[in-house]
């Protein structure tokens, strides 16, 4: 099996997995309990805390604990809003292609009253700095773009955007799900205000995450209950779990310029093997992209078949079709590049891990090649294109 | 669980009629490549009974299981009842189709209707 669906979700660390177990077993207590094992739990949460920090260049203060990256997204805005709806600032920017998570909260800030602007991605899924600061107004309160995104792996100007905000003294915020543990981030260089992350996106397990928010910044909480991290978040701390992200992240973090030049390598190597196919796309900028982050339009055919070709064949990859999102729209990120529905529905994103080899590439390679010719000898698509019917769009 | 039933994975794999009949009697085409599905479908017809099909289907998995159950279940059939074909009847030969994926039963439905009036209307015309 050649697991290349990374950016859905990654395998934990066997040093995630130990240390959760090794917390499961002997330092079970409850954090908040004030009996010395208790304190013991406690004592592993604010550990992990203070690893977590000190990787993006926080303060341990600055960092909460979350169930993911969905929690810390919505926190993160539904924060930012309070705030600005208290000084009357009720404008938020954003861009078309930001993670469900940050869209369908802005979806409900929108029905409260508030203005949102998403700024344009481009054909390269890029955002320029500069037309964020020409869409900041004297009412916008946060600025809310994604660090790399999800689907076609583009990093975002990050710095950038966030040295505008500064300037502009509005909130930034950034989704930074498939960034951390994968490419450097560290929220002072960058001038980042507040910041999401989900562990299981970094070989740590689901269900945990957590949101970083500058010193200053009054968080409003989602969950009512106990005061847990400050009052914050409550629920009793998901204390295995955040010392396993902790872990791994700590595993990921000395190594990551050399894990990433690694897998550049490899994708560069799928994107020039899958580029030989007739008629296709890379979908997103080929440079400014994550290291693991392979993704295509073919023309022709269908994603959902190729993936579940591609499954028989021992692949596990993912498409922006709409028949692997259950409606009938294909993905919002390939709509916002521009794809037209026609080729949005031949997507295949490839995200890859560490453990891939040479040999894996080229199998890859040679069976999306397969797969691709195969489905196109019965589309009919692809015989009108083939037959000068129809305008080839790739 | 999988997220199709054996049957599904069983055409779906090993499409059966796939390809074109250049003299075809009747060709019905439907779908669009805005939502992602498109089936058309090629018959031959000797005497009013269906003696031959063809299909070539740009879709999802269930998509094209529905069109190669569909030519399955009229192929050899007259046209009086290939006409009563049912998107329920393909789905339930599949041995049943996830809630959302119904729509390609009703595509492959359709499919074989659109076919087998360009038939009749052929017929008409001649
Ligand atoms: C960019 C991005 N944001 C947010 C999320 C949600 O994270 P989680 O699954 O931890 O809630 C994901 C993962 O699906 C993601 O890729
Ligand atoms: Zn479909």
């Amino acid at each position: 099996m050649i697991y290349a669906d990374n950016a859905a979700t990654t395998k934990m660390s066997e040093t995630a997995v130990k240390t959760m177990v090794s917390v499961i077993n002997d330092d079970y207590g409850n954090p908040s309990s004030l009996y010395g094992f208790g304190q013991r739990a406690k004592e592993v949460l604010e550990s992990a805390r203070d690893d977590i920090a000190g990787i993006i260049g926080a303060d341990p203060r600055e960092i909460i604990f979350t169930s993911g990256g969905s929690e810390a997204d919505n926190q993160a805005i539904l924060s930012a809003a309070q705030l600005g709806k208290k000084n009357g600032k009720m404008h938020i920017v954003s861009s078309a292609f930001e993670h469900h998570a940050v869209l369908h909260t802005l979806d409900k800030l929108k029905k409260e009253g508030f203005d949102i602007t998403l700024v344009d991605v481009h054909e390269n899924g890029l955002v320029i700095p500069t037309e964020i600061e020409k869409a900041i107004r004297k009412d916008t309160c946060l600025v809310t773009i994604m660090f790399a995104n999800n689907e076609i792996g583009t990093i975002q100007p990050i710095r950038e955007i966030g040295r505008i905000c500064r300037d502009k003294k509005v909130l930034f915020h950034t989704d930074a799900v498939q960034a951390i543990g994968h490419i450097p981030v560290n929220v002072n260089d960058d001038n980042i205000d507040l910041l999401s992350a989900s562990a299981h996106k970094f070989h740590g397990p689901k269900g945990v995450g957590f949101l970083y928010a500058k010193k200053g910044i009054k968080l409003s909480s989602l969950i009512a209950g106990g005061a847990q991290e400050r009052g914050l978040r409550a629920g009793t701390e998901n204390v295995p779990g955040i010392a396993a992200m902790a872990a791994a992240l700590k595993e990921a973090a000395p190594r990551i310029n050399e894990t990433a030049a690694y897998l550049a390598k490899k994708r560069d190597r799928l994107i020039a093997g899958l580029k030989e196919i007739p008629h296709c796309a890379v979908n997103g900028d080929e440079k400014n992209r994550l290291p693991s982050n392979v993704n295509f339009c073919f023309e022709g055919i269908e994603g959902e078949s190729l993936l579940l070709l591609l499954d028989d064949k021992g692949i596990q990859a993912s498409s922006g079709s709409a028949c692997t999102s259950g409606s009938l729209d294909p993905s919002h990120v390939l709509l916002a590049i521009g794809r037209v529905h026609d080729v949005a529905h031949g997507s295949l994103r490839l995200s890859i891990g560490e453990d891939i080899s040479d040999e894996d590439v080229e199998y890859i390679i040679s069976s999306v090649k397969e797969v691709v010719t195969y489905l196109r000898s019965f589309s009919p698509i692809w015989r009108d294109l083939e037959a000068g019917l129809k305008e080839h769009i790739l | 669980m999988a997220l199709y039933s054996e049957k599904v994975m069983d055409h779906f794999r090993n499409p059966r009629n796939v390809g074109v009949i250049e003299d075809a009697d009747g060709i019905g085409e439907v779908g669009n490549a805005k939502c992602g599905d498109i089936m058309k479908m090629y018959l031959k017809i000797d005497d009013d009974v269906i003696t031959d099909v063809k299909f070539e289907t740009f879709g999802c998995g269930s998509a094209i299981a529905s069109s190669s159950m569909a030519t399955e279940l009229i192929k050899g059939q007259p046209v009086s009842e290939a006409m009563k074909l049912t998107n329920k009847a393909v789905a339930e030969a599949l041995d049943g189709l996830p809630d959302y994926k119904m729509h390609c039963s009703v595509l492959a439905e359709e499919a074989i209707q659109s076919a087998l009036e360009d038939y009749e209307k052929r017929k008409a015309d001649k």
